[in-house]
């Protein structure tokens, strides 16, 4: 790599001493004052503490720093000289971006194992549930219905004159399009668009705000409340300040300014830019790929690139807003199929390619299957090995959305092609974002040569848009370097696996406490359903008490009944966060009343000594009704006790 | 022995099925009206039956058909049969030999962007192809000021705004873009190319009613498109036609007794032509017919005006009479992404109702905050427009005057000036679009041959997806230059002799001179 990194400036590795501390009292947010004053010491000091011999230490890894070694104090006091307050500032203000790693037992390799991917079995809450939450919809429908009936006709509140025709001009808006945004998001407005601060890592920093008007605006406190973050897209916790990638970044600007002010096509085109390009398609495995400055482009721009009229797009119903819009964009047909159901798939293929375009019945030029490596709201992955095995019977073109899967799926970190042991080239264009795992902005398309130089061509976003700049291209080159272990080797692979056991652990977790979990074993995205739009703020009220940030969702985003908290899990994380959200959410559980699975979905009690996980279903069978499913309602101490043993095999 | 296991089986279960049966609420209601409505007569029950089975179908049966009138039937075999003889297309055609000449062509800068830049065959050329036009992508000082926010914040946010990725530094931004322009307020989006693309289509729906001119470029062509609205086109910047065309909306609107939303959508500086609006008529006619007024700031901010403020300062409008101002961040600015700003109905609406805020990651703070300390320069040193505009008038005296072949279509204080060729020689030599698109092509080349990079207007993803329509719009291809203050007017003057004499080379090549018909 171009850039050198300063020895001086690495990350050393974790002493143990401020971590328990820390557990129990997420470290106090200081200002930017004092994270400029850590800054300058660390300058000053670490510098001459770690020599370049040092360096060559296997301790610079965050792993193997503890090692086989149970009590790490002696380790850490033999590197460090005894800790100023400012060297452990510092520290503090590293774990709170990446947390340090306990032990090495938890990790992982994010990897699939040859049986055929079967859809998550989908737990139903006891019917009270169900009926309540549409009685709740119901009640807010018809109270907000109400409202506006009146309060149109009669109120001169703000609220309703973006809604009256006034003055010759006809409502900005409809009310029945926001209608939802008004009635339902409004009274639990503040739970979305918290302002955070700082660095969005394994903690985050929250603006305090309130409301003194029912969420229409917020007063700031000016104090801030740091938590434990749940809700960011940091997959492999590259959201940091401080290491190798702000270094090469701080370096990058310095050298390359801030901007390239132009579009690609014109004078955005840079050596670094090139380079990007080159590494993103070794690494996911294509000849060719170009970057955007944007992911949603991404997708805006590339359907209408690939595809024209007299073309078919089938896309998978829960796919992502971008892909909507770029399929509409296209102007060819578009359709969708049912969530990751290949029956469904292979039905709507038959039927399009036997029917061929509406009314003339010519055959479709080409017809294009839309899906996306990781769903960002279910956490379910999509089933590349059934879509390839249609691919090869009816010869359509597969465009894999991995926004979300890069960097969090596959024993390489690269994507759901990695995770199913499937070469990419069976895939004509992998799609993904850059913003999510790799902590940086943008979006690539990666594919043939001849595909990927004919969308340089013709792709509106490379010509008039807005090149990516140096400081985005260089965050995405130094994070992928870590992830291959060509920068601090042995890091990346790290991190990979960090994520896919604590994606593990944590959805085994939730599921042993009684909640209904959603998506597959191995998915970082862990959703928690909640029903009653109630709960919706509620669960993010009681977890933001516990210092706990995460995303809720409702309807629209979800549907009508199933909203849902959504856990993004992190390799910033470590076990002692999972806990930590695991006994909040029991708490909260119980407060809520969330832990209502079944247990078929699993969080199973174990399984009698003798009886080995591949028999289960055969001892279940012999042992009839006595070994009925139990819903599972374990207790704290018991999951934290078995979750990290349990959750590196096969998941029940 | 199994026949009666069987038996005992049936008896159990048939057992177990009337129990549950029980238990179910209101089944003695219907087991009692099933052995009142027999009667001893069981045709009658037989003919309930159907009924009951009639209705159940009907009400589970789709409202509406669900294949189309010219649904064929085909057998499975036949389907496969289809199937194994369907070959689609290519994914994607050939690059055309254009396409291939034009990507090789692509200048790939080493190092950073600035006045003058070093190509990675080594030369070290004057840069007139970027849009920085004040040279601040150099500043140390808007560097250091990235560094901290890097130091503070990483890179990215991680999210999109309504999960978290709004940091403190977008809202600052915003602010400071409001209190800028003198709007309400203002709302920051990732990108800038997509920002108007999916503003039109949050406020525009189906029905409503939006007047364009007819030269925007392609992101508003988008965003038209995907709002699905009734678009009605006017000549560009034909004030007459506009008001020709606004009052013909009203009188079907007012004969028709329904009001919608109706909307001018049109750009302060026009990517494809480079001359201005004329915002005050614009004004006039959007009140007197009641229309709201969406403009496209994109080439104008930090252009126009005496701090830059745009068009709306340019020209001495309020802009809280403009109802959307939307605008880049991205060039002149050096920082990334783009805005909206206007009244905080406008704003709101658009943090859960537009696509590409909603569903997109938000701005990574260091843009966020680089865009902050530009418009902060902007606001105090309005002396670099002015070294820019002596500059641009340095250059149009070298070009446009002088050429006999081009002339430039911008605005006299547009730092992007578009060469045209002009009209008598397009005629003269009859030449088309794709052929003047390669004489550009040719000039560039020429021109960073000695030592000047410029640029050509992109204007093959709008006219390819005009398709036919591009008669009536008529795009010229165009020669860009970009002036930037970070170079002195000798360098101007000097770049602009030499983009001259390139431009004359090529035009008066013996290849070039015939009038040719096909390219």
């Amino acid at each position: 790599m171009s850039q050198p990194e300063r020895p001086g400036e690495r990350r050393p590795s974790q002493s143990r001493g401020n971590r328990l501390s820390q557990f129990f009292s997420s470290p106090k947010s200081k200002d930017q004052v004092s994270a400029q004053q850590a800054l300058m010491a660390m300058q000053n000091n670490s510098a001459p503490i770690i020599t370049a011999a040092s360096l060559s230490l296997p301790s610079i890894s965050l792993s193997t720093a503890t090692a086989g070694e149970p009590n790490g104090d002696e380790i850490a006091t033999t590197l460090y000289q005894p800790p100023s307050s400012a060297e452990t500032d510092r520290q503090k203000r590293l774990d709170a971006q990446f947390g340090p790693l306990i032990d090495p037992a938890h990790r992982y390799v994010s990897k699939h194992h040859g049986e055929p991917l079967r859809a998550p079995i989908i737990d139903e809450p006891p019917y009270y549930y169900v009926l309540t939450t549409y009685i709740s919809y119901l009640l807010l429908l018809a109270l907000g219905h109400i409202r506006d009936f009146f309060g149109k006709r009669f109120s001169k509140k703000p609220l309703y004159r973006t809604l009256r025709a006034a003055n010759g001009y006809a409502p900005l808006n409809d009310d029945f399009d926001s209608f939802y945004t008004r009635r339902l998001k409004l009274r639990i407005d503040d739970v979305f668009a918290r302002t955070s601060t700082g660095v969005p890592g394994r903690f985050i920093s929250l603006l305090d705000r309130v409301s003194d008007n029912f969420n229409e605006t917020y007063n700031y406190t000016g104090t801030n409340t740091e938590t434990l973050n749940m809700s960011s897209y940091n997959y492999l916790g590259f959201a940091q300040s401080e290491g190798p990638c702000a270094n090469a970044v701080e370096q990058c600007v310095r050298r390359n300014g801030l901007s390239f002010c132009s579009s690609r096509a014109d004078a955005g085109t840079s050596d670094l830019v090139c380079e990007v390009e080159r590494e993103i398609a070794t690494f996911v495995g294509k000849p060719s790929a170009m970057v955007f400055s944007m992911g949603f482009v991404t997708n805006a721009s590339s359907f209408p690139a690939l595809v024209s009229k007299g073309c078919l797009i089938l896309s998978d119903e829960l796919n992502h807003a971008s892909i909507r819009l770029g399929a509409r964009l296209s102007g060819a047909v578009i359709r969708s199929f049912s969530h990751n159901d290949m029956m469904d798939l292979e039905k709507r293929l038959r039927e399009a390619i036997a029917q061929g375009q509406p009314r003339t019945h010519r055959p479709w030029k080409k017809i294009l299957v839309a899906v996306e490596g990781l769903y960002s709201m279910e956490g379910t992955m999509c089933d590349l090995p059934g879509i390839l095995n249609l691919k090869d019977t009816y010869k359509f073109s597969l465009y894999v959305d991995e926004a979300h899967s890069v960097g969090a799926l596959g024993p390489r970190g690269r994507g759901v092609c990695d995770y199913f042991g499937i070469d990419p080239s069976r895939v004509d264009v992998l799609m993904g974002t850059l913003t999510k795992s790799f902590g940086a902005n943008g979006g690539y398309v990666a594919a043939e040569k001849h595909i990927i130089d004919k969308l340089k061509s013709c792709n509106a976003a490379t010509m008039l848009g807005e090149s990516p700049t140096p400081a985005v291209l260089m965050q995405i080159l130094a994070s992928l370097r870590i992830i291959t272990g060509e920068m601090v080797p042995g890091e990346g692979e790290e991190r990979l696996q960090r994520i896919a056991f604590n994606s593990r652990y944590l959805r085994l977790g939730l599921k042993r406490l009684g909640m209904i979990v959603y998506g597959h074993d191995d998915s970082p995205i862990i959703p928690v359903t909640l029903y009653n739009p109630a709960k919706i703020s509620a669960f993010s009220h009681e977890m933001l008490k516990r210092k706990i940030s995460v995303v809720v969702v409702g309807y629209p985003a979800t549907p009508l009944i199933s909203s849902r908290a959504r856990f993004c899990v992190s390799a910033a994380h470590n076990k002692d966060d999972m806990d930590r959200l695991l006994a909040a959410c029991d708490e909260v559980g119980d407060i809520l009343q969330l832990k209502f699975s079944t247990g078929i979905a699993g969080g199973l009690k174990p399984l009698p000594d003798g009886v080995p996980a591949e028999n289960e279903k055969s001892w279940r069978e012999t042992n009839g009704r006595t070994a009925a499913i139990d819903p599972p309602r374990w207790t704290l101490e018991d999951i934290i006790a078995h979750g990290a043993a349990d959750a590196k095999v096969r998941l029940r | 022995m199994d026949i009666q296991e069987a038996q005992a089986y049936l008896q159990d279960s048939l057992h177990e099925i009337s129990q549950a049966f029980q238990k179910v609420p209101g089944s003695s209601v219907l087991i009692r009206y099933i052995q009142s409505s027999y009667q001893n007569d069981p045709v009658r029950s037989f003919i309930e039956l159907i009924l009951v089975i009639f209705f159940v179908r009907y009400l589970l049966s789709p409202s509406y058909a669900t294949h189309g009138p010219n649904y064929v039937k085909l057998r499975e075999d036949e389907i496969d049969e289809l199937v194994k003889e369907w070959e689609p297309e290519p994914l994607v055609g050939e690059q055309t030999a254009f396409e291939e000449i034009e990507a090789e062509k692509v200048p790939v800068i080493v190092g950073p962007t600035g006045p003058k830049v070093k190509l990675l065959n080594g030369r070290t050329v004057t840069n007139l192809a970027s849009y920085n036009f004040y040279n601040l992508n150099a500043s140390e000082s808007i560097k250091e000021k990235a560094i901290q926010t890097l130091r503070t914040y990483g890179v990215g946010p991680c999210g999109p705004p309504q999960f978290y990725g709004t940091q403190d530094v977008h809202m600052t931004t915003e602010g400071d873009i409001a209190s800028f322009l003198g709007t309400q307020s203002s709302i920051v989006y990732a990108h800038a190319f997509s920002t108007i693309t999916s503003v039109i289509p949050c406020f525009c729906k189906r029905g409503d009613v939006i007047v364009a001119d007819r030269m925007v470029n392609y992101s508003i062509r988008k965003g038209l498109e995907a709002s699905r609205s009734t678009i009605r086109w006017y000549k560009h910047n034909d004030m007459e036609d506009l008001e020709q065309v606004m009052r013909k909306v009203a009188q079907e609107q007012a004969k028709k007794r329904i009001l919608t939303r109706r909307f001018i959508v049109t750009e302060g500086i026009f990517e494809m032509v480079g001359d201005c609006s004329d915002l005050p008529t614009l004004i006039e006619l959007k009140e007197k017919y009641k229309f709201r007024l969406a403009l496209d700031e994109t080439w104008s901010f930090g252009v126009l005006g005496r701090n830059g403020r745009g068009l709306t300062e340019a020209q001495n409008v309020d802009a809280e009479a403009v109802d959307m101002i939307l605008g880049s961040l991205s060039g002149p600015l050096c920082a990334a992404g783009g805005f909206c700003a206007g009244s905080k109905d406008v704003v709101e609406h658009q943090r859960i109702n537009a696509a590409a805020y909603t569903y997109s990651a938000a701005l990574p703070a260091m843009s966020a905050v680089t865009a902050s300390e530009t418009l902060n320069v902007l606001q105090c040193n309005p002396e670099i427009l002015i070294q820019c505009r002596e500059n641009i008038r340095a250059m149009r005296a070298q070009l446009d005057p002088r050429s006999d072949w081009v002339k430039c279509t911008s605005d006299a204080e547009n730092p992007v000036m578009l060469l045209v060729l002009k009209p008598e020689v397009v005629q003269q030599r009859q030449l088309s679009v794709a052929d003047q698109e390669r004489l550009f092509l040719d000039c560039v080349e020429e021109t960073l041959a000695n030592g000047v990079l410029i640029t050509r207007l992109k204007t093959t993803p709008l006219i390819s997806s005009l398709g036919a329509q591009n008669a009536e719009v008529n795009i010229q291809p165009a020669l860009k230059v970009c002036i930037t203050s970070g170079l002195s007017k000798k360098e101007i003057e000097k770049a602009g002799v030499t983009i001259r004499h390139a431009i004359t080379k090529v035009m008066t090549r013996k290849t070039n001179r015939q009038p040719t018909l096909a390219g």
